[in-house]
């Protein structure tokens, strides 16, 4: 065991005006979570602090925030790997709704304008639509987002567009896009080049390097800007 | 606030999105999920969901039908199951369909890999029945049917947890929730009414389960008196990473892995000669336990290893990366280079509320059901798991039941009257909220979790026996009674965690006591649960499915007879 210190910025919408910085010690085995660690801080020193937690290894998506200045997942952040003040902060740029708890709202409803489903018209075959192992590799990254919301809330074009799609809706649309049973491309295509969209994107990597699931999103949304110019 | 839609489901995982779809034919669809919709637990699920679709070579739906008969030691209702195994193919191929993202053959087809217990030719050898999305299968098909309830315009409740399903005079009314994010109470008045809010498996210390899985509805729904099936039997899965209870796929056994004790044997070869590590999990968890208790764990400690190390390192690059990802993470081990330390981990409940092959939840062991309710995935009992459920299994069962609940709303609905739910009712749950708001107990919430948990944990899992559970009993009582004094630190409206997660210890302690209850009384060893009093299977007096009541007079027992329609119990051999 050994003791670590928690920077944790607070925010009780029925208190306090402005977010406040609290610091917590816990003693904690170093191959234990970032996320152990709040959970820690909950059981024993104040119940009253607010996180969202669910699945604990880095599947569902639920407790992405600003770990030492950078997005990432606390379940997925060892505490050996990190200095011996972790500081944590919730997401930037959506709403705080209480302490590290942010308003998901305005992350999911930009998912809606990319038409994030499989369009295809045509009558289906009897069996399954053939898709070679090349043809599923051009969506393979694309498919493992957890949509935790790290990669939107990092990146600068985002800070000052707060109508920008942003790099997770690009990277949905980009999952459609490329797969190769899908027909709308076209329209999905017209929906990403709007003046909040695709060309938003200025290649800064913020994303890239905060994804929890290593998705390489600026290349997907690179390939999106490049057909993009292609096709219209 | 008060709501009015034709269908309310809780639960946005697997079944409860395919059945939104469905009834959203028919009606208004409103999804409750005190999580958000894509974080609920079915996108955890790894290995894949079963269907003999013969794209790797021959199978057939009456096997697919047999060995989830035998898996779940004879106690699933065939009639069920057989539905089940017989929608299989055409589930898959809707979900191909739908947008899932399966992993390919070379010629383009749904890739399919070998699985726990799932064998050709009634048990011969394994078999490559499960199809998946590398590791992340669950995860695939979650955010295609999430997506497509978008399309068919569900409407959506994130974060809304739910106080209360209102059942009045024989039927199903509506929910009451609480807003997290605002605190306020809604109410959902509704002609019909879904509950597929997943498993409990948080009632144990070392579990695969999220922390939301905590049996919230089947603990209101018992304490209105109607019945809980088979809750004994409680399925340990054998691959939890160790000392985390992370799951580690029995895809990684299915492509090739195998189980290794302290003496560097392959011991499953004892245990099950013919399919060795692909032996059902109830059997390859006892094993384990087994192989540990008589001193062969690794270096003589709690745990063995899954040795991966002479899998193809393209093989784990394609089709594990997440557990490799996992093992990396948590561990610090590549699992192509060095063996990954295991030990069984709560998993999975087969036992549940008690519903008909469409998803009617049943109010007795004869048959009759509650109007207006319907239930549907691991909250669910059926039953096709029976004693024990095969790995790949719990997907098709969510995917297969949740369309079938979903169509028997839509055909219920015209025949339903609305009702409004009373504030009475209202106020009741208002009152409750503002009581465990303003306790000044003693207790606290977590304390009170980690000992139920530790207590169900040690002694209610894969080895029980008479007296350590009366034990268990007792205590779970005296929980119970801790647990009306507690006090909350959080006295706040918005986001009050510290609330919830109390209103969650009082379901977790409730579900706890019927599980231990359940596998008190059932005196003998089937699937998963196993009796060191009782080593053998009695089918002579317990051939029947428990249904456990809540009474005045306490917890009382009653049983229904298993459906028997194609395969005769046989000893259980692999």
């Amino acid at each position: 065991m050994k003791k670590y210190f928690f920077r944790i910025k607070r925010f009780d919408p029925e208190k306090d005006s402005s977010p406040q910085w609290k610091e917590f010690t816990v003693e904690m085995e170093p191959t234990e979570r970032a996320l152990d660690g709040l959970i820690k801080i909950k059981e024993t020193i104040d119940g009253s602090l607010t996180f969202r937690k669910s699945c604990a290894h880095g599947i569902c998506g639920s407790c992405a925030m600003k770990i030492n200045g950078k997005n990432g997942l606390v379940c997925q952040t060892i505490i050996k790997d990190m200095p011996d003040t972790i500081t944590l902060e919730p997401l930037q740029a959506f709403p705080v709704i209480k302490d590290l708890v942010v308003d998901m709202d305005p992350f999911f409803s930009k998912n809606e304008l990319v038409l994030p489903y499989l369009i295809n018209n045509e009558p289906p075959p009897e069996r399954e639509r053939i898709q070679s192992p090349e043809d599923q590799g051009k969506i393979l990254q694309s498919i493992t987002c957890v949509m935790c919301g790290s990669c939107t809330s990092s990146c600068p074009s985002y800070w000052t567009d707060k109508k920008y799609l942003g790099p997770s809706a690009l990277l949905k649309a980009y999952r459609f896009i490329f797969d190769t049973r899908d027909r709308a491309t076209d329209e999905r295509l017209k929906r990403i080049i709007t003046h909040h969209g695709l060309w938003r994107c200025h290649s800064i990597y913020n994303c890239v390097e905060v994804c929890p699931k290593e998705i390489d999103i600026t290349s997907h949304i690179s390939k999106l800007k490049r057909m993009a110019v292609r096709k219209l | 606030m008060t709501h009015y839609f034709d269908t309310v489901i809780i639960g946005s995982g697997l079944a409860g999105l395919r059945a939104a779809i469905e009834a959203s034919k028919y009606g208004s669809v409103a999804v409750l999920t005190k999580l958000y919709p894509t974080r609920s637990h079915s996108t955890a699920a790894q290995g894949g969901i079963s269907a003999a679709l013969e794209n790797e070579e021959p199978d057939s739906p009456e096997w697919h039908f047999y060995d989830t008969t035998k898996g779940g030691d004879f106690l699933g209702d065939q009639d069920a199951i057989e539905v089940m195994c017989e929608d299989a193919i055409r589930t898959i191929i809707e979900l191909e369909h739908l947008g899932v993202p399966f992993s390919r053959t070379p010629e383009g087809k749904i890739a399919q890999r070998r699985f726990g217990g799932h064998t050709r030719d009634f048990g011969a050898a394994p078999v490559r029945r499960a199809c998946y999305s590398a590791d992340r299968t669950g995860h695939a098909i979650m955010f295609a049917l999430f997506e497509q309830s978008e399309l068919h315009g569900v409407h959506f409740f994130p974060e809304f947890h739910v106080l209360d399903i209102v059942v009045k005079n024989g039927k199903c009314i509506g929910v009451i929730t609480i807003e997290i994010k605002s605190g306020e109470i809604h109410t959902f008045n509704a002609r019909a009414t879904l509950v597929a809010s997943g498993g409990y498996g948080k009632v144990f210390k070392t579990t695969s389960n999220a922390f939301a899985s905590t049996g919230d509805c089947l603990s209101i729904l018992f304490n209105t008196g109607l019945p809980l099936e088979d809750m004994e039997f409680f399925q340990f899965h054998p691959t939890g990473l160790y000392g985390l209870g992370i799951l580690i796929t029995e895809g990684a056994r299915g492509e090739g892995g195998i189980l290794i004790n302290g003496k560097n044997e392959r011991f499953m070869e004892k245990y099950a000669p013919t399919i060795k590590d692909l032996a059902p999990r109830d059997m390859v968890s006892r094993a384990i336990m087994t192989e540990i208790r008589e001193g062969r764990g690794i270096d003589g400690k709690d745990y063995v290893y899954l040795d991966l190390r002479a899998v193809d390192k393209k093989i784990i690059e394609e089709r594990l990366p997440e557990i490799t990802t996992f093992c990396k993470i948590y561990i610090g081990i590549d699992p192509s280079d060095a063996p990954i330390p295991v030990l069984p981990t709560a998993h999975y409940a087969m036992g549940g509320i008690p519903t008909d092959i469409d998803g009617k939840v049943l109010k007795d062991e004869k048959g009759s059901v509650v109007e207006g309710l319907f239930a549907a995935g691991e909250c669910a009992c059926v039953s096709v798991h029976g004693a024990n459920r095969l790995g790949c299994n719990s997907l098709l069962d969510t995917v297969v039941f949740g369309r079938r609940a979903g169509i028997a709303i839509g055909k219920s609905l015209k025949d339903t009257e609305k009702q409004d739910i009373s504030k009475n009712t209202v106020d009741k749950v208002i009152n409750n909220i503002d009581g465990l708001l303003n306790a000044q107990g003693k207790e606290k919430t977590a304390t009170l979790r980690s000992e139920l948990q530790t207590i169900m944990m040690d002694k209610c899992s894969v080895f029980r026996n008479e007296a350590d559970m009366e034990g268990l009993v007792k205590e779970i009582t005296i929980i119970k009674e801790r647990s009306k004094r507690l006090g909350i630190k959080d006295r706040g409206k918005k986001f009050n965690t510290d609330l919830l997660e109390s209103i969650e210890l009082g379901h977790l302690i409730n579900v706890g006591e019927v599980i231990a209850l359940s596998a008190l009384q059932r005196r003998e060893s089937r699937g998963s649960h196993y009796r060191e009093d009782f080593p053998i299977r009695d089918d002579e007096n317990w051939l029947k499915h428990t249904f456990a009541f809540k009474t005045e007079r306490g917890v009382e027992f009653r049983y229904k007879p298993v459906t028997i329609t194609r395969f005769k119990p046989e000893e259980r051999k692999y």
